[in-house]
């Protein structure tokens, strides 16, 4: 504590004797005015509809209600599916830390020089793809008959159907690929900063793989870790092309739902509640996990 | 505790030899300091010992048992890293514990034995605090605390002080050295820094493009330095180059420059160091059996205690060091003569 409180004086002592800076305003403010008019002003427009009866577009009148509100909480059918997408961002998210921290591991620590860029270079590729091509291009490999039923028949030649396509491991299959960058990327950033002197210190004291993995390698990589998790976490428990694509009639979530609100029922204000509850139930979670956040991060 | 020996170690990254058939004895109890410039495989030679790196060929030994081939977590070391390498995410107690906690001990045993190492490291009180919350010297005394706790069988150090400012560096040479002797722990410390080496080590083995270039006692290393790299690595020295003869060195213009009866080997170098010279004016009669030179003061550095002289003697600058007894500071183009013992002569080899 005392460290903090010289520095923080010291930091003050220098502030006031620097003049004011001009470029300050000018350097932030064409940010956050772009931020505002493209975030706050849609969202506060949403958050209007989601008060209203009615899409207040054409002749139709509306009125001013929170009924949207109360659907959420006096319907059985919105509570479940909202549930069923936090477990099934929850799913992805542990996926993709299962498959993305070795490989982020293997990244920062083993592989030196031009072969960490071809590598890298393939984890990034899918990016450059189009995502409804690249959901779409999993229909192909998981469908009857597809890429990969063919394949292992042809390894085990009685195998019979593999039935993926259309089920809850299909949208999970489908969701990882297409977040596990992000938990790469992330967790690799956290990995490349910790000295390696630090995994041999650990070892130097008689630290085998898994223990110095345990107690120093993860405990220092959690903040990466963490921004991979609120990165994947977030849209997957809003998402709904690749429920819709791959998970067929098993593909219900709440944001797909949502969805049809906007595009097909056309009750903008039920959507944009929806919307706002799980927006809700979001920053709650975050809220809640936030001393774990801010442990992992310090 | 225990001796460790490195038998015939050789080492390469692709074309490079890093270390090229170095044997070293290290003693029981000893502090061997290995000393030599950037890239003359020192460090190699410490990772070797700790078991991060395995040499190509040779042995290395720990009470005769080799171990050459047993990964660094069982080999019982304490290794200090040159930027400490503390956990971040750890408090000082929990750097220093970290070694027993591997290890399962209970946790009054844990607490009892870093509250000794922490109180011989003079730490007592900062268990709670983070690396970050710590001084450079406090951080050195945890990264040794942390190395010594677990009672390793040889202490290794990787420039454990270069990190440190000079005041705080002369501090710690007195503790790590203090410490060292309470503990009566084998160690063994990398350093490029011959002052370090001098003050700290009761042996120095000098390195050099992968190979021992000498080993010995301080003082007999500085003494009787083998090497013309010895002689200017470890400590100033003059280095004259003429013929080996019977009882000296001729030099190009005629002139004997007398070494001791046992001074070993003629060369065709000798190196003489600077504090070993006195100065004299020209017309002053040359003490008896002196060795004697004509010269021209050229600059000198004046530090209060003692003065530097630089000389021009034919086309060589020498180096001069007196102590400043009352005398006065001899003026710019002053011609002097340098005498210096016999018995200072050192010849070395190129």
């Amino acid at each position: 504590m005392t460290v903090r409180t010289a520095s923080e004086t010291a930091g003050e002592g220098t502030a006031e004797r620097r003049p004011p800076n001009r470029a300050l305003p000018a350097m932030l403010g064409p940010a956050y005015l772009w931020l505002a008019v493209t975030i706050f002003l849609p969202l506060s427009a949403m958050l209007y509809f989601s008060l209203l009866t009615e899409t207040p577009f054409g002749e139709r009148v509306a009125a001013f209600t929170v009924q949207h509100y109360l659907d959420f909480f006096q319907k059985d059918f919105y509570q479940t599916l909202m549930l069923r997408s936090f477990r099934l961002g929850a799913e992805v998210t542990l996926y993709c830390l299962l498959l993305g921290f070795p490989c982020a591991y293997v990244l920062a620590k083993t592989i030196k020089g031009r072969w960490r860029e071809a590598l890298f270079l393939l984890i990034i590729l899918p990016f450059w793809s189009n995502a409804l091509v690249r959901v779409f291009s999993w229909t192909m490999v998981l469908r009857g008959n597809g890429v990969l039923e063919t394949a292992v028949n042809w390894v085990f030649p009685d195998f019979g159907s593999l039935g993926l396509m259309f089920t809850y491991p299909a949208i999970i299959i489908g969701l990882v690929h297409s977040y596990l960058p992000y938990m790469i990327l992330t967790t690799y950033i956290s990995l490349q900063a910790i000295d390696d002197s630090l995994i041999e210190a650990a070892r130097s004291l008689g630290a085998g793989r898994l223990t110095t993995l345990r107690r120093v390698v993860i405990p220092l990589a959690l903040p990466g870790m963490a921004a991979g998790s609120i990165l994947i976490f977030v849209p997957v428990v809003g998402s709904f092309m690749e429920p819709r694509i791959l998970g067929g009639r098993q593909g219900t979530f709440i944001g797909t739902v949502i969805e049809d609100q906007f595009t097909a029922v056309f009750n903008w204000p039920l959507g944009a509640a929806l919307s706002f509850i799980m927006l809700g139930f979001v920053l709650l979670i975050f809220a809640l996990s936030a001393p774990v956040l801010r442990r992992a991060g310090s | 505790m225990a001796a460790i020996a490195v038998r015939e170690v050789s080492k390469h990254f692709g074309s490079f030899t890093a270390l090229d058939r170095v044997s070293i004895d290290f003693p029981d109890g000893g502090f061997y300091a290995l000393l030599g410039p950037s890239g003359s495989g020192k460090t190699t030679l410490l990772r070797i010992i700790a078991g991060f790196e395995f040499p190509d060929s040779g042995h290395v030994t720990v009470d005769r048992e080799p171990v050459e081939s047993v990964p660094v977590e069982k080999r019982d070391v304490g290794m200090m890293f040159q930027n400490y390498a503390l956990f971040p995410n750890m408090t000082v107690f929990d750097n220093v514990a970290f070694g027993l906690t591997v290890r399962h001990l209970a946790s009054d045993e844990i607490r009892r034995r870093v509250g000794e190492v922490l109180e011989l490291v003079r730490l007592t009180g900062l268990e709670g605090r983070k690396p970050h919350q710590l001084s450079g010297g406090q951080k050195q005394r945890v990264a040794l605390a942390r190395a010594i706790v677990i009672e390793p069988r040889v202490m290794l150090l990787d420039e454990p002080l270069s990190a440190l400012d000079k005041a705080l560096r002369v501090e710690m040479q007195v503790e790590l050295r203090r410490i060292q002797r309470e503990v009566g722990i084998t160690t063994i410390f990398v350093t490029h820094d011959q002052e370090e080496a001098l003050t700290l080590s009761d042996r120095i083995g000098m390195l050099r493009d992968g190979a021992l270039v000498q080993e010995g006692a301080p003082g007999e290393i500085y003494e009787r330095p083998s090497s013309v790299f010895a002689a200017t690595f470890l400590g100033d020295a003059n280095i004259f180059q003429g013929t080996a003869e019977a009882g000296g060195l001729r030099l190009a213009d005629g002139t004997l420059l007398a070494v001791s009866d046992n001074a070993g080997a003629a060369q065709s170098q000798l190196a003489v160091r600077p504090e070993k010279m006195w100065l004299q004016r020209s017309d002053d009669t040359p003490a008896e059996g002196t060795n004697v030179i004509e010269a021209q003061v050229s600059q000198h550095i004046f530090a209060g205690s003692s003065v530097t002289y630089l000389l021009d003697w034919q086309d060589q600058t020498l180096k001069v060091f007196a102590q400043n007894r009352g005398e006065g500071v001899l003026p710019l183009g002053e011609r002097v003569r340098i005498c210096w013992s016999p018995a200072h002569s050192v010849p070395v080899e190129p």
